[in-house]
């Protein structure tokens, strides 16, 4: 839509802000206010029926709030996203908008484990249902689909790691369903990968991880691609038939390619309520700003450590993608030229024990359930992450009980192998 | 989509001062209904043409039933605004074009969904620019800053206040 291309970097700096018109303040201010005053009764209702876009309430749209999702979906090559209160969030107002009682969505087998217990459980309470599949078997995707299939999920990278989902090929067989996919990008982040421009509908970050890049602040956020004709078959009438939760507006109507975002800020927060507040946009803005640096010395030290300990005597094996042993080395190549991230699983010599032992003996390493700081992170994924899942469903997803999982940060390299190093002494005899 | 550069919709944003929107509804929930009362909220004076709600007032103008029943002192009309499915557009720019080429006639606008490239040929050869497949509210929004407050990318990068 803009006349110049800017470069990434121009974008992650710039892109949804300006100098605030009050105050001429160049840095994004903080809005913290819940609620913003009329100009009169006409403007009040114009703004309650979507005819003017503007401030309301909190809940639905706010100033600091709007910078970062006008910066995401802009990173992403989206028309617009909407910012939410958690990753978790993100997930749910990307499905809601799609789904009805009695619907299911195709979800990839090699996800965070609280993303499969989210779609194999929680859902349930909603009349949702998910069925997964290796989504290395794209007729298996296919096969899968019913009438009432409305998405494809996905991870771009998936988490505890080792695994990059070939985006486009998953793409045209959604597309041929007639379906969107929905792809989380949140360990590729748009400077490795862009889904949208790989054929993704939509994009789900947590935004908790490198975009923040510092782990301060929850955050989720949906990308919407505006490439989905809504109104090409009867699968979703909360977009294309008039919907009664808004007096009976027809939001792809009226809204053309911007419909999914209007209808999750509309509906999504009005209903749902799970809104960002400014404070976390404000921090996630900051981090946001030296993304494409920070991701370059992700990817960096993720390469550097995984080599040192692929040849390493201790390790059985690592899953890193950027390897040239890797299975997916090709499709790393070809679809994340940038990286294939910085979050990766290594087996240690002496299994579940030799795991535990490592995890307690690591200094530098912190031992936390997070990823994408800038520090470096070290969990076992079986017991934690992945702990609600069954063995199966742990090995499918790549963590198995002998693996360690690393989220490799922006620190010296040599230091975060002299930490390994010391700590597979200990843990390895 | 077609692209038009922001430069060319911004003049046309800007230099545009009436619109006959062609298919406006009463019925405020309709989309044809948003845009016309946003474009008269920004200042735009809308000209409504809809055969079956003629005689009728919408924003303090009178509707009239076609182009070619705009009377002399409505004045200039700068654009056309078509609400109608692809179709109906060739009759209604061929109409605009006899009807209103002597009063300042210079932009054929087909709504989001309304893609009719004979009537655009026909109307780029009688020397007018034609928007189609977009929408001039949203547009609007885009260019002028509304849509920034919802999270939107605008494509604006700009340091200026």
């Amino acid at each position: 839509m803009t006349d110049t291309p800017y470069g990434f970097d121009t974008l992650q700096i710039h892109a949804g802000a300006r100098p605030d018109p009050a105050t001429g303040a160049r840095q994004t201010p903080i809005y913290q206010t819940t609620a913003y005053v009329f100009r009169d009764a006409d403007h009040a209702a114009a703004l309650f029926n979507l005819q003017e876009v503007g401030y309301i309430y909190s809940r639905l749209t706010n100033p600091t709030v709007a910078v970062l999702q006008e910066r995401v979906a802009t990173l992403e090559g989206g028309v617009g996203a909407v910012a939410c209160s958690s990753g978790h969030a993100a997930q749910l107002m990307a499905l809601f908008p799609l789904m009805a009682p009695g619907d299911n969505v195709i979800v990839s087998t090699r996800l965070y484990g609280g993303s499969i217990t989210q779609f194999s459980h929680t859902i349930k309470r909603f009349g949702w249902s998910a069925t997964f599949v290796d989504f290395d078997d794209l007729d298996a995707i296919a096969a899968a689909a019913d009438e009432n299939t409305k998405a494809v999920f996905c991870e771009s990278i998936s988490n505890p790691g080792g695994y990059l989902t070939d985006i486009p090929s998953v793409a045209a067989v959604a597309e041929g369903l007639g379906i969107p996919l929905i792809v989380d990008n949140t360990l590729a982040t748009p400077y490795l990968c862009q889904p949208i421009a790989q054929g993704a509908t939509l994009v789900v970050h947590s935004t908790t991880k490198y975009l923040t890049g510092n782990g301060t602040v929850m955050g989720g956020i949906v990308v919407d691609s505006g490439n989905f004709d809504w109104s090409a078959s009867d699968k979703f009438p909360s977009l294309s038939k008039p919907e009664p939760a808004y007096h009976g507006m027809t939001f792809h109507e009226t809204f053309g390619a911007l419909a999914f975002t209007f209808h999750g800020i509309a509906i999504g927060l009005r209903d749902l309520g799970m809104t960002l507040n400014p404070q976390a946009a404000h921090y996630t803005l900051m981090g946001i700003e030296t993304l494409s640096l920070r991701m370059e010395r992700h990817v960096e030290n993720a390469m550097k450590v995984a080599t040192w300990l692929e040849n390493d005597p201790r390790v059985d094996f690592v899953t890193y993608a950027g390897l040239p042993s890797s299975p997916y080395s090709d499709r790393a190549k070809s679809l994340y030229p940038k990286g294939a991230g910085a979050l990766f699983t290594f087996a240690v010599k002496g299994g579940y024990t030799a795991c535990v032992k490592l995890v307690d003996t690591v200094e530098i390493f912190s031992h936390v359930a997070n990823l994408g700081d800038t520090r470096s992170l070290i969990i076992h994924a079986a017991s934690t992450t992945h702990r609600q899942l069954t063995t199966e469903q742990q090995e499918a997803a790549g963590a198995s009980a002998n693996v360690v999982r690393l989220s490799i940060g922006t620190e010296t390299a040599d230091d975060l192998i002299s930490d390994l190093d010391q700590a597979l002494a200990a843990a390895v005899k | 989509m077609n692209n038009y550069t922001d430069k060319f919709l911004r003049e046309l944003l800007s230099t545009t001062k009436t619109i006959a929107m062609v298919g406006v509804s009463v019925n405020e929930m309709r989309p044809s209904y948003f845009v016309a009362r946003y474009l008269n909220l920004k200042g735009y004076r809308i000209v409504p043409i809809n055969p079956g709600q003629a005689g009728k007032t919408l924003f303090g103008q009178m509707i009239y039933p076609s182009i070619s029943e705009i009377p002399e002192e409505v004045g200039p009309i700068d654009m056309v605004d078509i609400f109608r499915r692809a179709e109906h557009v060739d009759q209604i720019v061929d109409e605009a074009i006899t009807a209103l080429s002597a009063r300042g006639l210079r932009y054929i606008w087909m709504q989001i969904g309304v893609i009719n490239e004979d009537a655009e040929a026909t109307a780029v050869a009688a020397g007018l620019d034609v928007v189609m497949n977009r929408c001039p509210k949203i547009e609007h929004q885009r260019l002028f800053g509304e849509l920034r407050k919802a999270g939107f990318n605008t494509g604006i990068i700009s340091s200026r206040l």
